[in-house]
């Protein structure tokens, strides 16, 4: 690991202003940051730790129904937050899928939104890679390409996001809060919805997000209207392990059923783009049909229309497909009491 | 670079020069502090071999810049037995076997007292098992290591649990 400066700001001013130099990171959790430094794959020269920044750390309810969610709440406190948990199920079930207890135990909400591809050519600091070296190439294609992009990749780039967090929070509206520059003497602050904030990879691998140098998230928001859901909301995920693994494809499915007719539909995919993938087009199939199986199938062909393999991983296009089926159709049943043993296990018992 | 740290390390308070900024809380307990018992696995978040808790919670120390834990408690293996009374969840593991060779097993003590803390599992081996994921046992002790997990919750008892640490 190459050394670096270890900076602790007392402020969201002074952290803005001490990661707009050049070569500054963010450093919270610590969890893919430490991981990527002792790798080579990020090499730092100055660490802004925002982990003690006073502020971040809190669930609040808003007077609008909605929720702000502090970027430094540590992912195993969201999901076990019972009214949290109550009111956005599929989020708490995709939290308590991702990584293991003590990971969830440090990783930030903030964090997770940054986390990088685990593309193991991006691993690789001896591969050729576009995000990590731009104009470089890309080794991972013709490679081992089984896990990679079946969805929105160019020939720059067929890696993936791999955070299951934000699958659900892209199918409910999440907006991400931003703090950047100073304009006398105060933060400026803009919202970004998260679909827009993740970029895919274009010509551009290497810039993964909206942010800008020195920008931080401090918070992130669901809209009331995502509460809505909690009474048919999951989130399954294959992976090639049951538990402590990344999904190879993975699927959030809320519903709002009256009547036994659906009066709207939010579908988004993990593991298949590099970004989370939200399936506009099909969740508009379902509305003012009846969760039947005819019509989960024809919405599941539907999400993955536009998808073509990257490689050697036609096999995801089909189980991505099954899975938004499986997913949309669990949903229709109704979310469980409580997350399941197995969180997002398509082969778990409890339903 | 001159920096220093205060630290409660098994409940005595410590003020530690860091010298370097890259040094993980890992390399911290075992080179610095002369805490060997908490292990060294894959030093990338993996294996869980590094488990201690931070303010009573679980983590993996090797992703820890110890910089950043300036101000926390921490408890390691070290800390757990009272003289020569064994933890519970130590005497449940003799008790199930729960090990072979033996180097995952501080991991896995200290993940499991976490787990009981957090007081999510219950008595379902499955959330247990779940619950216990991210400590590898390469010998394949599970089956042993979900048993004293179980076995060390029902001695410890409600109360216990929460002073399980």
């Amino acid at each position: 690991m190459k050394i670096f400066d270890y900076v602790r700001p007392a402020t969201i001013v002074e952290a803005v202003a001490a990661a707009a130099e050049p070569g500054a990171a963010y450093l919270a959790g610590g969890t893919n940051l430490l991981d990527l430094m002792k790798g080579g794959i990020t090499q730092p020269r100055r660490l802004v730790d925002v982990d003690h920044l006073p502020g971040l750390e809190a669930i609040e309810q808003l007077a609008d129904g909605g929720v702000w969610i502090g970027a430094r709440v540590r992912n195993a406190d969201l999901a076990h937050d019972a009214a949290f948990a109550r009111r956005f199920p599929a989020v708490a079930e995709a939290l308590l899928s991702g990584a293991s207890a003590q990971l969830r135990n440090a990783a930030t909400v903030g964090g997770n939104l940054l986390q990088r591809t685990r593309c193991a050519d991006f691993y690789d600091v001896a591969s050729a890679c576009n995000k990590r070296q731009p104009g470089a190439g890309c080794e991972a294609r013709g490679g081992d390409t089984r896990l990679h992009a079946v969805l929105g990749w160019t020939e720059s780039c067929i890696a993936t996001n791999p955070s299951d967090f934000c699958v659900p929070l892209v199918a409910l509206d999440a907006v991400v809060e931003i703090a950047g520059k100073t304009i006398g003497g105060k933060v400026g602050h803009r919202d970004v919805p998260l679909e827009s904030f993740h970029h895919l990879p274009g010509d551009t691998p290497e810039r993964e997000s909206v942010l800008e140098p020195g920008e931080l998230i401090v918070a992130m928001r669901l809209p009331a209207e995502a509460a809505g859901f909690s009474a048919h909301a999951r989130y399954l995920k294959v992976r090639e392990r049951t538990s402590y693994a990344f999904a190879v494809v993975s699927t959030a499915a809320a519903l709002r059923i009256e009547s036994g007719t659906i009066t709207e539909a939010r579908i988004a995919l993990g593991g298949v783009a590099l970004k989370p993938w939200r399936a506009r087009a099909a969740e508009a199939m379902l509305v003012g049909a009846a969760p039947d199986d005819a019509a989960v199938r024809r919405t599941a062909e539907a999400a993955l229309a536009d998808a073509r393999p990257s490689g050697d991983n036609a096999f995801k296009i089909e189980l991505a497909r099954r899975i938004v089926t499986r997913a949309l159709s669990l949903a229709a049943v109704g979310t469980p009491d409580r997350v399941p043993a197995l969180p997002a296990s398509p082969f778990a018992p409890v339903p | 670079m001159s920096l220093s740290i205060s630290l409660t390390v098994n409940g005595v308070a410590r003020d530690i020069p860091v010298d370097d900024p890259r040094v993980t809380l890992l390399d911290l307990l075992r080179e610095r502090l002369d805490l060997t018992g908490t292990k060294k696995g894959c030093d990338r978040g993996q294996c869980g071999a590094c488990t201690v808790l931070v303010d009573g919670r679980r983590i993996n120390s090797c992703l820890a810049l110890a910089l950043s834990c300036d101000g926390a408690h921490v408890h390691t293996i070290e800390g757990v037995a009272q003289g020569d009374v064994l933890h519970p969840v130590q005497a449940a593991f003799i008790a199930h076997d729960a090990l072979q060779c033996g180097f995952c097993t501080p991991g896995q003590i200290m993940s499991a007292i976490g787990l009981l803390r957090e007081g999510q599992a219950g008595d379902d081996p499955e959330r247990v098992r779940e619950g216990m994921s991210g400590t590898l046992c390469r010998c394949g002790a599970y089956a042993g290591i979900t048993d004293a997990v179980l076995d060390a919750q029902q001695a410890l008892g409600e109360t216990g649990r929460e002073q399980a640490a």
